[in-house]
């Protein structure tokens, strides 16, 4: 009898550790934030946005900004802003029928509003039923966490120059992951709030 | 020589025959086009040129992105991404692509002129940029 307790003692403890050891792991990719109210379905969303997989998409945009992912701004965003690559924030950015049909389907299903990952449900969240912004850095959500670094970090650098840099910064973004503790600012280092 | 020069050297070989196809092919458009010379220094001459935009007074010119030493990377300059060298001696995969070099005439002739080059145009920048 003795040893049938101890063995099952044994396997509740092993269990227990693996569960806060599995727990752990995860909140070391994203941090828990105080906003989350939906802290107890956390395992049923993915941490940071989707990373872009389509290579188009990479070379024929990442060529002149990073590539950012489609999971940052709703469909009527992007549908709206690949309408318009002629005059794309000021710059020419055209592409063929074929290719532009093929980039708006993309980022349209891998759209904000259809995405499954924390920072994409935070962005929708934070926008109106209607909005359809063109930056990412007009979103509610992401003035909201950036509202605390001061400008002279970011605008008068040669290195970030502006908010829509996120690699200057965002050691992870390229793989989707916008962590704070994985924040570097360029010539000041690490960023906690 | 050991097997890993061999395949670099079939690999540069390789390029350097793709690179002079896909150059060839645009002159070769060009001529149909009507473009009986092509210059190289015309080219250089469009390339350091700076032009006055149309919807506001930015002058704007190649070297704005790309710099006037083309051996060297230049960088975008609003949002300051690494732009590699455009000159094909020190970048041989720059013109490998017809449908890229195509592309990129459309885009940045429209907005650094403000309008499509013509074939002229097109063949001395590229000639320009090919020879260097």
């Amino acid at each position: 009898m003795k040893i049938i307790v101890s063995t099952l003692l044994i396997f509740a403890l092993l269990l227990t550790t693996s569960i806060i050891m599995g727990g752990n792991s995860f909140h070391e990719r994203e941090e828990y934030d105080s906003e989350d109210n939906e802290f107890q379905n956390y395992s049923f969303r993915q941490p940071g946005v989707a990373p872009v997989s389509n290579t188009y998409y990479v070379e024929e945009c990442g060529s002149c900004h990073f590539a950012y992912p489609p999971g940052l701004l709703p469909a009527s965003s992007w549908g709206k802003l690949m309408k318009n690559l002629g005059n794309h924030f000021d710059e020419n950015a055209e592409l063929n029928k074929n290719m532009l049909d093929e980039l708006t389907q993309y980022l349209v299903k891998n759209s904000a509003d259809k995405s499954n990952f924390k920072r994409s449900k935070r962005i929708m969240r934070s926008l109106g039923k209607s909005d359809s912004p063109l930056r990412i850095t007009e979103t509610l959500y992401f003035v909201r966490k950036h509202d605390e670094i001061p400008y002279r970090m970011v605008s008068n650098t040669s290195e970030v120059r502006s908010f829509s840099h996120c690699t200057a910064c965002h050691t992870h973004a390229i793989r989707g992951y916008f962590n704070e503790h994985e924040v570097r600012i360029p010539g000041y280092g690490k960023w906690e709030d | 020589m050991n097997k890993k020069t061999v395949v670099t050297c079939i690999y540069l070989f390789i390029s350097q025959m793709t690179s002079a196809n896909s150059v060839d092919e645009m002159f070769n458009s060009y001529q149909k086009a009507g473009v009986s010379t092509i210059k190289s220094n015309a080219g250089k001459n469009l390339w350091d040129k700076s032009f006055t935009a149309n919807t506001s007074n930015d002058t704007r010119s190649c070297t704005n992105c790309h710099g006037s030493d083309i051996t060297k990377a230049g960088e975008h300059a609003r949002t300051g991404k690494r732009i590699e060298p455009m000159a094909a001696s020190v970048n041989p995969k720059r013109f490998t692509d017809v449908k890229k070099i195509k592309e990129w005439f459309f885009r940045n002739c429209k907005w650094t002129l403000g309008r499509e080059c013509s074939a002229q145009e097109q063949a001395d920048i590229l000639s320009y940029l090919n020879s260097q």
